[in-house]
């Protein structure tokens, strides 16, 4: 039984490092605002929730667990919303997908 | 593990980081601080479980919801700010 | 750089290393109120500043090799300093001599609360705490008194433009109690664990600038209106001195809260309990005041642009 949750705990921190790093290396390298953004956003969700959930599976006392599922809740609550905030603002604020190649802000700098 | 997964979390924030610095448009650089903030929180989680203390999850709950309310405001500000420029220009 | 926006997120991210260092010192308290204060209140205060002035610095007039020379010289200095001082958690370091020992030892017989720091902030230096509500408070008067007292502003008649922010909107409202309700939860539970007045205010604050930022002013005021907000500002510190003159009258010195209650251990617990709730009445009063004021502003600055 420990050595069972021992290893669950270790496949989801290191799926979630995994996302975490390749979510970043996203952000760092696609030529373009939205395309950063979807892969930004999207691995930084999962990536904290399967961080949490690996340090949960490994937490020592009741209180550290029900602490770490509050940040779970709020975690999984308000990353999403703030990338959808984002792409609407940056929407209104005038950048445009570009589909193909590099995206050309249009007033910002 | 928990140091592998800690150090990994640092790598992102470096990741983050120089985006924040080069980022072409402004957006990029929301993007990368709110990134930045999602991966403190996290760090923190894990050095209080490595700690054992439950106190540091209180600090990244805070920092958590401090994080996401300071991007809106910052979203929100951008709104003003171009609401103000299309009327100067009109 | 010359961005000003780039540099208050910037600002952000330092202010959110600064916690990291704390949180890596076993400093939890303090690295509690940086994340809250530092990397939230500052950073949307700032950009609220930002809003009503420009978003560029103006060309200086010097180059920018003289600063960075004083930077230098002054940042040299410092570090010759540091290489004097005591090494870090030594116990023989003068810091850790004279009061200190006294009140790690004696906190636990005299006031009985499991966080010494919020003994020693509340009760041990009970005075220095005040003057930080006063400051605070002064601070607040400050903004109020520069800025207008917010009553010359037409309402708008238009519609909030977050009214199109359906996911924001509904988001928010059930989130908002939640944090109210772990504000409340910091500010009662400071006794056993990082927490306190200072920190609860700022994040009680923190639920009511996010409601008027998705909600639209208005909407916000008619919540909690300037007049309720400017009465509770004063209230704090009236509670925090109040519990000083209390102390007086039953007997003892002023802010000695032996006196407070039948036996002096209570006494101490009564004592920093009303404390502490002044301080976080008077803080998140400030901060809401001085949020309120600076969208008030930006909005009238709309409103006269417009016409």
């Amino acid at each position: 039984m420990e050595t069972v949750v021992n290893i669950l705990s270790w496949a989801f921190l290191l799926a979630g490092a995994f996302l975490g790093i390749s979510g970043a290396v996203g952000l760092f390298r696609f030529p373009e605002f939205f395309t950063r953004l979807h892969a930004a956003s999207v691995t930084d969700s999962l990536c904290a929730a399967l961080i949490v959930l690996g340090l949960i599976l490994q937490s020592a006392s009741l209180m550290l667990i029900i602490k770490l599922v509050l940040i779970l809740l709020i975690l999984t609550y308000t990353s999403p919303t703030a990338a959808h905030a984002l792409a609407k603002a940056a929407l209104h604020g005038g950048l445009k997908p570009v589909p193909d190649g590099e995206g050309e802000p249009s007033s910002k700098s | 593990m928990f140091i592998a997964a800690a150090i990994a979390i640092l790598v992102v924030m470096m990741l983050a980081l120089a985006r924040a610095l080069m980022g072409p448009t402004v957006y990029d650089r929301i993007l990368a601080v709110n990134m930045f903030g999602t991966k403190t929180v996290l760090l923190i989680s894990v050095l209080g479980v490595i700690a054992g203390r439950a106190d540091f999850i209180d600090i990244a709950l805070v920092y958590a919801l401090i994080n996401f309310i300071s991007i809106i405001a910052v979203l929100r500000f951008f709104e003003y700010a171009d609401e103000r420029k299309a009327e100067q220009e009109s | 750089m010359r961005d000003l926006f780039a540099i208050v997120m910037l600002f952000g991210i330092y202010s959110l290393l600064s916690a990291g260092f704390f949180v890596s010192m076993d400093a939890v308290d303090v690295a509690l109120t940086e994340a809250a204060v530092g990397a939230g209140i500052t950073t949307v205060l700032m950009l609220g500043t930002l809003a009503l002035t420009a978003r560029t610095e103006k060309r200086k007039g010097h180059g920018p090799l003289l600063p960075l020379l004083v930077v230098i010289v002054t940042g040299a200095a410092l570090i010759y300093a540091t290489l004097d001082m005591p090494y870090f958690a030594d116990p023989d370091a003068p810091a850790h001599q004279h009061v200190a020992p006294r009140y790690i030892q004696e906190s636990g017989t005299e006031i009985g609360i499991p966080n010494i720091v919020t003994s020693v902030l509340a009760s041990y230096r009970g005075f220095d705490t005040l003057g930080e509500v006063v400051v605070i408070f002064a601070a607040g008067l400050g903004v109020l008194i520069l800025l207008g007292v917010a009553g010359d502003r037409r309402h708008d008649a238009s519609p909030s433009t977050m009214q199109h922010h359906l996911v924001l909107r509904v988001i928010t409202k059930s989130l908002i109690p939640l944090i109210l309700l772990y504000a409340l939860y910091i500010q009662f539970h400071g006794d056993y664990g990082p927490g306190g007045g200072f920190q609860a205010g700022v994040i009680f604050a923190a639920a009511f600038i996010l409601y008027s930022i998705i909600y639209g002013l208005n909407s916000a005021e008619r919540i909690i209106s300037p007049a309720v907000l400017r009465f509770l500002m004063a209230a704090g510190v009236l509670i925090f001195s109040g519990t000083g003159v209390a102390a007086l009258l039953l007997g003892g010195n002023y802010l000695d809260y032996d006196f407070l209650a039948h036996d002096p251990v209570h006494g101490q617990h009564v004592g920093i309990l009303l404390v502490e709730f002044g301080v976080g009445v008077t803080v998140t009063a400030v901060m809401i005041s001085v949020f309120f004021n600076f969208s008030g502003r930006s909005n009238a600055r709309q409103e006269t642009g417009k016409q």
